[in-house]
């Protein structure tokens, strides 16, 4: 099982016949596997990933830094669901250390993201304080480097 | 009024006489194409692992760019040794048994050079990597080929070794997991092999460069059978296994004797492995051991998925236990392997080495290395799917294959 979802992690296009072939089993009981694993939410979604910046696209991305007071019973649960629910929003972590909740945020403009964190994010019950950090450049993503450059450099026939 | 001289003639006879290395001519014609795959390269795909680079350039700051003691660094020799007592039981002293080599390429040659009188027969398995014959000429000695097929799985047998045994042979050169056909040898086979060498007072130069690349059952070193170690040279590096081909360093192991007589070619003409490859070497056998397993995963999928592509296409493929090449079978093409490797870069663009290169015995066989990406790998299966189709027009003649289709099982060659 590990072994298909470490095989689907570096490319999600792997059929369950060449997800086979490589680990050795047989294509039905794979491909079950995995129906099983999605069925679990264990597999959650097969997405690509894009760089967006050579598209030409613009886009503003933040980081920002939320602290709490946490509630009865329900603890950060509540506000921590009442951002995600946003679609704006691309992740939220609870974390530990000098603030609560880790809340990426994409917008188009620079002000889009401004208006969400003063009108939406920080009126919200229960959040002490806010502090953004804007995204100026991403260089890694997702285990992967945005301009690798490391091309193959080996001769093309060796012993 | 000057002569002009002919440096030909100068020419020492013994290496004009050695043919060039049959890679060579293939090796032009690739390099003049554009857009070719090429699964012709002996060496990993993946770069050196980074943390491996980044101690590299930290000792370079460092400022260690000094000569290292001849016999290499101490704490590098070490590291072996402990390497090779925790994966084999076998103990070697690192103050005297271990000499750190500029790769397996100068260990082989030192070894050879410090053991052969004219004259001498080393036995040698066939299909081989191309080095090893040219080696033991230049050495003054005399290869005798031991020939492996696919009907013992590409394993040297104790017959075989007993049969080509004559008064002058010296040496047996043991090379699993092998280059060129991907193939191991089985812990029985081996120990059958070892009694005769005792019984024949021969020696062993075993060359275990790939040992880590074994996908199959486990590795068996030469020098931890009984009685073995005394009578055996291991030679080894970090090239395989760490993806560190270009940093040329690696080891030979054996009796304090041999190895300060080594030691002493060694001295003259190499002084010593370049320190910064020595201190990438003791970097990745202290913390590389993981990313290393990776690698080798990685290379298993690839494998199976190669082993999978060559029986859709019909060729026969014997199943390799290690290393990272395939070596089918190309006969049915009605093709030399020379030819078919040239028709299929000149038409499909895709570069394999053609088995001939590696002895007679590699005729009618190609060596396809598996150290390429799976895209790659799948592209080049694509086109020679293509090409295959074509040479073989409406006929479909290809067929029978070595493995059995479906699902690859483990373990079904080992005891070939």
């Amino acid at each position: 099982m590990k072994e298909i979802l470490e095989l689907l992690q570096t490319d999600a296009r792997l059929t369950p016949g060449q997800i086979a072939v490589m680990l050795g089993r047989d294509e039905e009981e794979v491909a079950c596997k995995i129906k099983e694993m999605e069925e679990n939410k264990i597999i959650l979604g097969y997405f690509t990933l894009i760089n967006w910046d050579k598209v030409g696209e613009e886009m503003v991305s933040a980081i920002i830094e939320v602290k709490l007071s946490p509630q009865r019973e329900v603890g950060f649960d509540s506000v921590a669901e009442r951002i995600y629910r946003f679609p704006e929003v691309s992740s939220v972590r609870l974390m530990s250390g000098a603030y609560d909740l880790s809340v990426m945020i994409n917008g188009r403009t620079m002000k889009e993201v401004a208006h969400f964190v003063s009108h939406k994010l920080a009126t919200i019950e229960n959040v002490i304080s806010t502090c953004t950090h804007f995204v100026l450049k991403t260089y890694k993503y997702h285990g992967t480097i945005l301009e690798d450059n490391e091309s193959d450099r080996r001769l093309v026939v060796t012993p | 009024m000057t002569a002009t001289v002919n440096w030909q003639e100068r020419i020492n006879p013994v290496v004009r006489a050695i043919p060039p290395s049959g890679i060579r001519r293939f090796f032009d014609l690739a390099t003049e194409m554009k857009g070719v795959i090429s699964l012709g390269v002996g060496e990993p795909d993946f770069v050196t692992p980074w943390h491996i680079r980044e101690a590299c350039v930290y000792s370079l700051e460092k400022g260690y760019t000094m000569y290292t003691s001849n016999n290499g660094l101490l704490e590098l020799r070490e590291e072996i040794a402990r390497d090779l007592a925790e994966t084999y039981r076998v103990f070697y002293n690192p103050k005297n048994e271990i000499l750190i080599t500029v790769g397996v390429s100068e260990g082989l040659d030192l070894a050879l050079r410090t053991l052969l009188s004219p004259g001498d027969e080393v036995l040698i398995p066939e299909p081989s990597y191309v080095s090893y014959a040219p080696c033991i000429t230049l050495a003054g000695g005399r290869p005798v080929y031991l020939k492996t097929s696919v009907d013992n799985g590409f394993q040297v047998t104790a017959e075989m070794v007993e049969k080509a045994v004559t008064p002058a042979t010296k040496v047996l050169l043991l090379c699993y997991p092998n280059n060129p056909t991907g193939a191991t040898i089985s812990r029985k086979n081996l120990m059958e092999i070892a009694e005769v060498v005792v019984a024949r007072d021969l020696l062993v130069i075993s060359d275990e460069i790939y040992e880590k690349l074994t996908y199959i059952g486990e590795h068996t070193c030469v020098p931890s059978l009984p009685g073995m170690r005394d009578r055996t040279i291991l030679l080894n590096g970090f090239s395989k296994s760490y993806a560190m081909t270009g940093w040329r360093v690696g080891y030979a192991a054996g009796n304090p004797d041999f190895i300060a007589a080594m030691r002493k070619i060694h001295q003259y003409t190499m002084l010593c492995a370049p320190i910064t490859a020595q201190m990438a070497a003791l970097e990745a056998l202290r913390n590389g051991k993981s990313q290393m397993k990776k690698m080798v995963e990685q290379y298993n999928r690839r494998r199976r998925l190669v082993l999978h592509a060559f029986q859709e296409l019909g060729l026969p493929c014997f199943e390799p236990g290690g290393a990272f090449y395939a070596f089918p079978e190309i006969r049915q093409t009605g093709l030399s392997s020379e030819e078919f490797a040239e028709q299929l870069l000149k038409e499909a663009r895709v570069a394999v080495v053609p088995g001939s290169a590696f002895g007679e015995q590699g005729e009618g066989h190609i060596r396809c290395s598996y150290a390429a990406s799976i895209d790659d790998l799948n592209e080049a299966f694509k086109r020679m799917k293509l090409f295959l189709k074509r040479r073989m027009g409406r006929r479909t003649v290809l067929k029978g294959s070595f493995v059995k289709p479906g699902p690859v099982s483990e373990g079904r060659c080992q005891s070939l």
